[in-house]
């Protein structure tokens, strides 16, 4: 079986566009919310759920045939809960900054509904390499969007990209202000239901 | 043969190696980065009190040796932690204070000049306040400015710091934060008791 056969492809490409997890199953909506306030936490997050999706996709994949049917809930939830705590104390000793503005959002990965859904819906029933490409386009998925919005809310509401200022000063001496809104968790459900709707109307087709 | 996966003491014992496999995992990685995580928290911890000194926008080893330069000894007041620093050859005492906010605990470094009465600058920090209105006390660098010449004691000796919706005594008292009402109070609370502590243990010295 090649590793890139059509099937496969599809694994990944379809949670970047028609199956993707926040645009077309509105999966992991609060999280999106809660730390895209700057772009960096945001990318930081992205690439947190993206390892820990494909991870425990693939772990689980692995072990699919040995899970007792009664309990593959609990055993998926330690699986996640353990990956989860070990790039959260990766994060504690290498992004200190970072793992405090993301404070609880890190260990709430463990709730995220993308990763359940990913490994009740696709680990337990494929290969490991399907999967492992499956968590990486659902991960990606969400970290699209996490930027997307992270972006336009550093810009507008604090006239940064990163921490680098991007708005120049004279701006302000013209009289702009930045958008306080924007760094609320309520303009984030507007942006992403934005984001939604432009997906919705360009770029989804029905299968 | 074929396992049957559905009868109970496979389920006990296959729950039970996995537990004890993820136990033994997790426990190796919090050793492993136990160092690393402690010397991040202990460089926070200096960041914060060069913060309360105002100083800013310090990174790494540049705060590490800033730190070394200005906190001059780490002493004790009735039992009580402080630290003595020196910024341009004026003594200043930085004192650690703890308090409740709204949804957890909030402390504090205030760093208070030698007549031990102006407060010299101050650094909020918080555990869960929520973002945009309480975890302004920690995020607003303006808001923490303003505390910045408060006198602690009224000129007729009344302990006069505050933090209040209605400045009535500009000398002493700071504006709340707009609609983090309850969290403006646990600092007030906070600093009117712990600086209170601090400096009457320091006067009977």
């Amino acid at each position: 079986m090649a590793l890139f056969s059509k099937q496969n492809k599809e694994a990944f490409t379809n949670p970047l566009n028609l199956d993707h997890p926040i645009l077309g199953q509105v999966l992991g909506i609060c999280s999106a919310l809660a730390v895209t306030s700057q772009l960096k936490p945001a990318i930081v997050m992205g690439l947190a759920v993206t390892v820990i999706t494909a991870f425990a996709n693939v772990i689980i994949s692995i072990i699919r045939n040995t899970i007792p049917n009664r309990i593959r809930i609990v055993v998926q939830l330690v699986v996640v809960a353990a990956l989860v705590t070990i790039v959260s104390q990766i994060l504690k000793a290498f992004a200190y900054d970072v793992s405090v503005q993301l404070s609880v959002y890190v260990g709430l990965i463990i709730t995220n509904c993308i990763l359940m859904g990913r490994l009740e819906a696709f680990a337990m029933q494929n290969k490991p390499w399907p999967s492992f490409l499956d968590g990486v386009g659902n991960g990606l998925g969400y970290a699209m969007i996490l930027v997307i919005v992270g972006a336009v809310r550093e810009l507008l509401g604090r006239g940064s990209l990163l921490g680098f200022q991007i708005i120049p000063d004279a701006c302000y001496d013209f009289g702009y202000v930045n958008n306080g809104m924007m760094t609320m968790p309520a303009m984030a459900l507007i942006l992403v239901g934005c984001v939604i709707w432009v997906h919705r109307a360009y770029f989804y087709k029905e299968k | 043969m074929k396992l049957n996966t559905n009868s109970n003491s496979y389920i006990i014992i296959y729950s039970a190696i996995l537990v004890v496999i993820v136990a033994f995992l997790l426990a190796f990685v919090y050793q492993a980065l136990k160092p690393m995580q402690d010397a991040n928290v202990a460089l926070d911890i200096k960041k914060q009190i060069l913060y309360s000194l105002n100083i800013r926008g310090l990174d790494g080893a540049e705060a590490e040796a800033k730190y070394a330069e200005v906190v001059k000894d780490e002493k004790e007041a009735g039992n009580k932690l402080y630290y003595e620093c020196e910024i341009d050859g004026q003594k200043k005492y930085v004192f650690p204070l703890k308090g409740m906010g709204l949804w957890g605990g909030i402390s504090a470094f205030i760093s208070v000049d030698d007549d031990l009465n102006t407060i010299y600058g101050a650094y909020f920090n918080h555990e869960s306040e929520t973002a945009g209105l309480g975890a302004e006390i920690k995020d607003s660098q303006v808001w923490q400015e303003k505390f910045q010449g408060k006198k602690i004691y009224s000129d007729d000796g009344q302990l006069a710091i505050g933090v209040v919706k209605n400045v009535e005594n500009p000398a002493s008292e700071v504006d709340c934060v707009t609609g983090a009402t309850l969290t403006s109070n646990g600092v007030s609370d906070m600093l009117r008791e712990g600086l209170k502590q601090y400096i009457t243990n320091l006067k009977e010295d």
